[in-house]
């Protein structure tokens, strides 16, 4: 467990940077872990993060691809383009939430 | 009389099935079985078949001959099941009422779910492994093929046995070899994750052994469809690997009936707490094996693990006892490396495959993740073992619970020296998905 220093605020971290606390999380975090990624978030982007915020305090663990397309209603084409390449890490990582554990 | 009703004549649902016959029999309790054949697979043993390793004899038995006499066996497909009234619908419209039920329904692989995979060339030169039909289809396919691009395809995770894909592309490479015609064939693993495996110290060995081989890994490849005219995969983000041949590993689901149930996730495993594996909405239900959503290895050593833990859950449960068992996510696999040689691992949800020892009674200690003959000739020895004494559900000798004797903790310094993972913080564009 290491900690990380976002706009002067102290957040528990792990060895990749997810937060380990979604209650250390708000939308300013959010803004400032985008950036750290190179995302610039949009209203697109915020839809997103809010499905998987609000589906995560549902379910207790991270939503899959899978989950954030056919129950979040999101194409996969299009998390693909606004979180390019690793969508359901990305997403995760922005949101404040642990990594997906999809695949064992 | 109660009833109990397991759905699934598979590992799970005859281990199950033959542990509590033994605890229940003559407590008023009937144990039915519903499959929808008398065909039992031995599934770890497809992997072979396309090397003419194992013919169908030496992997399908009759499922009766392994469920204990007193357990009542219907078969019939399976319609619904109706948790309000209790109720089982079996296809032939046929009704099964269940005080207690346990769903053993497996996952299975679904080439309908990618566009293009069920296309003019599914079988020509698009195959899998993971069915019988496929594996046998793939032996005569390889007779032909002697050059060319070959590309083994993960298409999204979960997937049950895991490590598969990767042995079969180490078998493929040895077999080439041994044929020698190793150089005129290009070898592609393509996988949804960003290594070759999941966890980071299994997957930093298990990518190396790639490397070795000279198979070139695409990682991060989400498959949108694949283009069978042009013989390309193509990935939601437009990526494409060309293939002459294709042996892919298409999506995995859960049976049907349990999304008409209303009782699985979005890939139609059963929701089940983790720990008791009692269905998270259903207090009669519960799930073991591939069918449920618990984050573990879909492997029929989990099966085996779970089927201990389901089986003192229910007995406690059923007498409305706390339930006392918790299953930690243990997984036990030989991993085949070609040439005679196989790795094993061993893991849990909260500890990963790591480097050491396995302290298996009488065969004696096993080196874990590293290329031995002994692991190879462990793996060959299982497929007496499943038959003769994990079916039955006759003790083995291994712990329910993940040890950590003889494992080798990150923290120590491995005897071997072990690549470290790729621990690159995303935040700092690293390679992780």
């Amino acid at each position: 467990m290491t900690t990380t220093t976002i706009d002067g605020r102290t957040v528990h971290t792990n060895d990749e940077g997810f937060l380990t606390d979604p209650t250390e999380w708000d939308e300013q975090v959010a803004e400032t872990l985008a950036a750290r990624i190179g995302l610039e978030l949009t209203a697109e982007h915020w839809r997103a993060i809010r499905f998987l915020r609000t589906d995560y305090a549902a379910q207790g663990e991270t939503a899959t691809l899978r989950r954030i397309s056919t129950v979040g209603g999101f194409p996969v084409k299009t998390l693909f383009q606004l979180f390019p390449q690793k969508p359901a890490k990305k997403l995760a990582y922005v949101a404040g939430l642990p990594k997906p554990q999809g695949c064992v | 009389m109660r009833n109990l009703v397991i759905l699934g004549g598979g590992t799970a649902g005859t281990m199950v099935a033959n542990k509590l016959q033994k605890r229940l029999r003559g407590h008023g309790w009937t144990i039915t079985v519903v499959d929808r054949d008398d065909e039992h697979h031995y599934q770890p043993g497809y992997l072979f078949v396309p090397f003419g390793g194992y013919t169908r004899d030496q992997i399908v038995r009759s499922r009766h001959h392994f469920v204990a006499e007193g357990v009542r066996l219907v078969y019939d497909e399976i319609d619904r099941v109706s948790p309000v009234d209790r109720t089982v619908h079996l296809g032939s419209g046929r009704t099964l009422s269940y005080d207690f039920l346990v769903i053993a329904t497996g996952t299975a692989p679904r080439p309908d779910q990618t566009p293009g995979v069920l296309g003019p060339e599914w079988r020509r030169s698009i195959f899998d492994f993971y069915t019988l039909e496929g594996a046998e289809s793939l032996a005569a396919a390889f007779e032909e093929f002697d050059h060319g691009r070959l590309v083994v395809h993960i298409s999204e995770m979960p997937i049950k046995c895991p490590v598969a894909p990767l042995e079969f592309t180490f078998l493929v490479d040895a077999w080439l070899r041994r044929r020698g015609i190793r150089d005129r064939v290009q070898l592609a693993y393509v996988t949804p994750l960003d290594g070759a495996f999941t966890r980071p110290v299994a997957s930093a060995r298990l990518g190396h052994m790639l490397e070795e081989r000279k198979v070139d890994l695409v990682s991060d490849f989400m498959v949108e469809s694949v283009d069978p005219d042009r013989k390309v995969l193509v990935s939601y983000d437009e990526r494409e690997v060309p293939f002459d041949l294709l042996v892919t590993v298409p999506v995995n689901m859960g049976a049907d009936f349990v999304a008409r149930s209303g009782l699985g996730d979005e890939l139609q495993h059963v929701t089940v707490d983790k720990h008791t594996l009692l269905h998270t909405a259903h207090d009669n239900i519960f799930a073991v094996g591939d069918a449920s959503n618990v984050p573990a290895s879909k492997a029929g050593s989990v099966a085996h693990f779970e089927a201990d833990v389901l089986v003192r859950n229910l007995l406690e449960h059923v007498e409305g006892r706390p339930m006392t068992e918790s299953f930690d996510g243990h997984a036990n696999c030989f991993v085949e490396a070609g040439d005679h040689k196989a790795l094993l691992i061993d893991f849990n949800y909260d500890t990963e495959p790591l480097p050491g020892t396995y302290p298996l009674p009488v065969v004696g200690p096993l080196r874990l993740l590293e290329e031995t003959h002994a692991n190879h000739l462990g793996k060959l020895a299982f497929r007496h073992v499943y038959w003769n004494v994990l079916l039955p559900g006759r003790p083995l000798p291994l712990p329910t619970h993940m040890s950590m004797a003889g494992k080798q903790s990150p923290r120590t310094p491995p005897i071997e020296p072990v690549d470290e993972p790729n621990q690159e913080p995303i935040a700092q564009g690293g390679t992780t998905s």
